[in-house]
């Protein structure tokens, strides 16, 4: 393998040296470094020995029975499932392995697009694991729970406040939930009405989750053209607006990174044929303190938390998305609700006839909703809204440093002048100038040390590249992202191959996802 | 920075683009910003107010449980490298955390011995709903068939789901502590997409799960297709007609409580198609409900049809072995209004915890704890039963939850105990709505709780239903 391995290293002449390049993972490294015992990626099933363990169970205390008498024999498992057999420190250096094959954001630049990647203070882990939050357990009595339905209550309000829509729920569990409820919320608003509408407006720049949640709750998409400013196509809205529409999905700013101009006329129009607006909350980061979903006409929004809120990814989750609605939609949200009674005291309220019912077990992603209160406590109003400037200042001044670099000529920008707190290029002419795909510029910025922005999305924008710094990166960071770029253009118009086989210094180089697809192996074969 | 953008401000970047109409125009009204030992301060007190299972000894399960969580899983979870990675859209810098799914998803297919699962859903709650999802594309059919004994939480949220695809949901009363059977068989008919039952049951007893199986496949007129017994290890190729319906027989679904599979005849030996659930007893925090994870594990067949994300193995252009999260094409980001399902992120995270979890107790460990948990549930049953004022709510067998009957006022009872700084579980009809479930109290034993913290359980029980108001003559404890 090692063999193997050396011979189609691709060298790199193409660059000297890049200063976010450290000597070691050095983008131009040749040779290239060996191969590691790691790279062979031994799962933990392949580890250990028979005997060997970790756990030490508490002893038994009680009187014991014979195992039939506790439990008949048919009920019984006949082999124990085949977990591994290991040691702690075997674990924990397995896992503490295992970590150090990941980029992270602590360790670099993440400016994928839509995902906000800001930074997740620590402080946050510190007091979402004190034991009075952490083993608080969802069903203690409300009276022996109020500093949780306190916090969940400050926050309901808080997010009521930046959205400018009055009524809460924080029991989804991510974007995706909440969007669920969102639709859910609007049929229910028209089936209370004694109407049944079929149809769901989104936009063609829309994220793939609006489209798929249509199709959850029953309904049928219908996708809206784009307008040659990157917002709705307002005649195409005007023609496919209409009696069965029960509610258009929008992001706003787009998923371009735009805000759209038109947004009053297309409230009017949504709301004119009786339909609800929904505001998908992924973009929301670029407006905290400067606009809000309900003022535009939103009737319902749902946050991601862990994108404007900092509660960390995990690498996939947890999330949290919790919704916030007008006075009209209020009535169907899911139960239970975190109320205030007149005494002051707070409470689960579950009688709620409306209701669209639950949407998860227990009152939603609790940990996280700890974690967004203390960010939210943390910046207070002032801080909430520089946070979203800085955001659109970060995105901009990247976006006037790309075009200072010449960079414009090979990934333009497709749409608008100015952008919000993202902006997307389209790699277009960099495939037919340089003959490097965006792609292939991704795959070569793993080896200058950067998480790439999110690729081919969205849809319209050829070979799109979607960047969204956030405002926690400096300036010295977003120019030295700025020259990376810039070097791998150069890099490619001497030696396109150089992109197309990247990357080169990452724990394992271009995986074959084909092959993965069609003949999948999704767990360890132990015989 | 505005020189190189070309402004003069930040405003005037967002008053170029946000029409005036719709700017906010002055403060939001919240709070000022704190310094960070501010904030901890408030958090600190906020958390004061709460009583944790650190400051009671509690017996509330009903779904969520009081585990031990090493501190081995803190310490890995709280790693940057873990923590603050997206999902790994960029494999070649996410080999570990994709690698991490892989080891989740054999984990969780060796626990439910069913051959493919996925990298997480949110929760065991909305887990039951998915599968009811995987059942409408699989089957087409429109009923939904529900034990009474499933988790109240997930057959409201399977209602809520269930509106939507457009299906209806039918409940199937309980018979002496267990599913009905007569009952069961009964309410399938060729409309039916899916059965649900939960192992244990809601109520803490361990469901006769092959027969429940059994009876939907001949109930269905197909015996012996459902459930083809022992499930086998490794991945073989999902079909390539994985988007048309298989065959017309309901999907027999199953909610499994993980901790019970090291001693439980595991789903996939009881002819059960889909297996979801509750990961939270598995290393992850009470947290007040979440974030845990949800698991779902399948049969091959369904394999195409799974929600959320999937780590397949796969080599690099060298020839290394490697993962990437497959089956992209079941994806929203990718099928859009086609999609198996909407879901994105889910819960990495805390299916990491869960992994290592598992790992820690290891395949001796996993039954080690499910022979503890038997014979102290056993135990605390029985010494409760022998009270005066207190009865078994049914006969059948249990592993770590059982429910008794008072014979007087539960939240009086609770509200006593609570003074002596015990919390002996959950008041069954303030969570569940059912007449029948008066007086009723749920008890959740973990390995936390000891021989002796269950005989206090037990001394403090006795007292406080000795003293507190009985309830109506028509809800007295039935013989």
């Amino acid at each position: 393998m090692s063999a193997l391995s050396e011979g189609r290293v691709h060298a790199d002449p193409g660059i000297d040296s890049h200063p976010s390049v450290n000597g070691e993972q050095a983008a131009h490294a040749n040779p290239p470094r060996p191969v590691r015992p790691g790279d062979h990626a031994t799962t933990i099933f392949q580890k250990g020995a028979p005997g060997r363990r970790a756990f030490v169970c508490p002893p038994l205390d009680v009187p014991p029975l014979e195992p039939d008498e506790l439990l008949p024999r048919r009920f019984r498992r006949e082999q124990a499932p085949r977990l591994p057999e290991v040691s702690e420190p075997e674990i924990v250096r397995h896992y503490v392995g295992l970590s150090k094959r990941n980029f992270d954001l602590d360790s670099g630049f993440y400016p994928l697009g839509s995902c906000t990647m800001k930074h997740n203070p620590r402080m946050h882990e510190r007091v979402a694991a004190l034991p009075g939050h952490a083993r608080l357990h969802p069903l203690q009595d409300p009276e022996r729970a109020q500093g949780a339905l306190e916090l969940m209550w400050n926050l309901q309000e808080a997010l009521a406040e930046i959205s400018g829509l009055p009524h809460v729920s924080l029991q989804p569990s991510a974007g995706s939930h909440g969007e669920l409820a969102g639709v859910l919320l609007s049929r229910a608003f028209h089936e209370d009405r004694g109407e049944t509408r079929h149809r769901v407006l989104t936009p063609d720049t829309a994220h793939g989750t609006n489209p798929a949640t249509v199709t959850m709750a029953g309904l049928e998409v219908v996708v809206l053209a784009t307008d040659a400013a990157g917002g709705v196509d307002l005649d195409d809205l005007r023609a496919k607006a209409d009696s069965d529409v029960a509610c258009l999905m929008l992001t706003n700013p787009n998923t371009l990174g735009l805000f759209d101009p038109n947004i009053e006329e297309i409230a009017a129009i949504v709301h004119g044929v009786g339909a609800t607006l929904y505001y998908d909350g992924a973009n929301l980061n670029a407006v905290m303190g400067l606009s809000r979903p309900g003022d535009m006409g939103f009737d319902i929004v749902h946050f991601n938390l862990h994108k404007s809120f900092t509660q960390p990814h995990g690498g996939g989750g947890p999330g949290s998305g919790p919704i916030a609605v007008s006075e009209r939609i209020a009535p169907y949200l899911p139960r239970p609700l975190v109320v205030r009674r007149e005494d002051g005291a707070f409470d689960l309220d579950f009688e709620r006839g409306s209701s669209i019912g639950r949407l998860r077990g227990f009152q939603g992603n609790y940990g996280c909703l700890v974690r967004a209160y203390a960010y939210i406590c943390s910046l207070g109003a002032d801080g909430l809204r520089d946070a979203s400037e800085a955001a659109v200042l970060n995105a901009n001044y990247l976006l006037a440093r790309l075009k200072q670099e010449g960079v414009a000529e090979h990934l333009p920008l497709v749409y608008g002048e100015l952008c919000m707190h993202e902006f997307v290029l389209s790699g277009g002419p960099m495939k037919r100038a340089l003959g490097i795909k965006t792609l292939d510029l991704a795959k070569r910025l793993l080896d200058f040390g950067y998480h790439p922005p999110t690729v081919y999305f969205p849809l319209l924008v050829d070979e799109a590249l979607m960047v969204e710094p956030t405002e926690t990166e400096s300036r010295e960071t977003l120019d030295a992202f700025a020259d990376a770029i810039a070097a791998i253009l150069r890099e490619a118009a001497a030696d396109p191959e150089i992109a197309r086989n990247a990357p080169y210094t990452t724990p394992v180089r271009r995986l074959n996802e084909v092959a993965a697809a069609k003949h999948p192996v999704i767990r360890e074969d132990l015989g | 920075m505005l020189a190189t953008i070309g402004v003069g401000s930040v405003q005037e970047i967002v008053e170029r683009q946000i029409p005036e109409a719709v700017r906010l125009g002055r403060p939001l009204e919240l709070p000022g910003g704190l310094s960070e030992q501010d904030v901890y301060a408030h958090l600190r007190a906020l958390a004061e107010r709460n009583t944790s299972a650190e400051d009671e000894l509690s017996f509330l399960g009903a779904g969520m449980y009081d585990h031990y969580v090493p501190a081995l899983i803190d310490m890995l979870t709280e790693r940057s490298e873990f923590l603050t990675p997206y999902t790994p859209y960029q494999p070649e810098i996410s080999q570990g955390g994709l690698q991490v799914m892989f080891e989740y998803q054999t984990a969780i297919s060796e626990l439910t011995a069913l051959p493919v699962s996925n990298a997480s859903v949110y929760e065991g709650s909305s887990a039951v709903a998915a599968a009811a999802y995987l059942a409408k594309l699989q089957n087409g059919g429109h009923r939904l068939i529900v034990s009474a004994g499933l988790h109240p939480h997930a057959i409201e949220t399977l209602h809520t789901y269930a509106h939507g695809y457009g299906m209806d949901v039918v409940e199937v009363p309980l018979s002496e502590g267990l599913t009905d059977p007569q009952a069961w068989e009964q309410a399938i008919d060729a409309d039916t997409s899916a059965a649900i039952f939960s192992q244990p049951n809601f109520y803490g007893a361990v469901e006769d799960a092959p027969a429940l199986s059994a009876a939907v496949a001949s109930a269905a007129g197909h015996s012996g297709q459902a459930g083809a017994g022992a499930a086998s290890s490794g991945t073989r190729e999902g079909g390539a007609s994985a988007r048309a319906p298989v065959a017309r027989r309901p999907l027999v679904v199953a909610q499994v409580d993980p901790i019970t599979l090291g001693i439980l005849r595991p789903p996939g030996e009881c002819g059960v198609d889909v297996a979801v659930g509750e990961g939270q007893s598995l290393g992850n925090r009470l947290d007040f409900g979440g974030p845990s994870f949800g698991f779902f594990a399948a049969r091959e067949e369904s394999l195409r049809r799974m929600p959320g994300r999937i780590a397949g193995e796969t080599s690099d252009v060298d020839g290394r072995r490697g993962f990437v999260l497959t089956l992209q094409t079941r994806e929203q980001h990718i099928r859009r209004e086609k999609a198996t399902s909407n879901i994105c992120t889910a819960q990495a995270l805390n299916a990491l915890a869960g992994v290592v979890y598992l790992t820690w107790l290891g395949r001796r460990g996993i039954v080690e704890l499910g022979e503890l948990l038997l014979a102290r549930t056993h135990y605390a049953r029985e010494r409760l039963a022998g009270l005066q004022g207190v009865e078994k709510l049914h006969d059948q067998p249990v592993i770590r939850e059982f429910a008794v009957r008072l014979d007087a006022d539960v939240a009086q009872v609770r509200r006593r105990c609570a003074l002596q700084g015990v919390n002996p579980g959950v008041d069954l009809h303030a969570l569940t709505g059912r007449p029948e479930d008066r007086g009723g109290l749920l008890v959740a034993i973990t390995e936390r709780r000891s021989r002796a913290d269950i005989d206090r359980l037990a001394e403090v029980l006795e007292a406080a239903v000795a003293v507190s108001e009985k309830r109506p003559a028509g809800e007295a404890v039935s013989a």
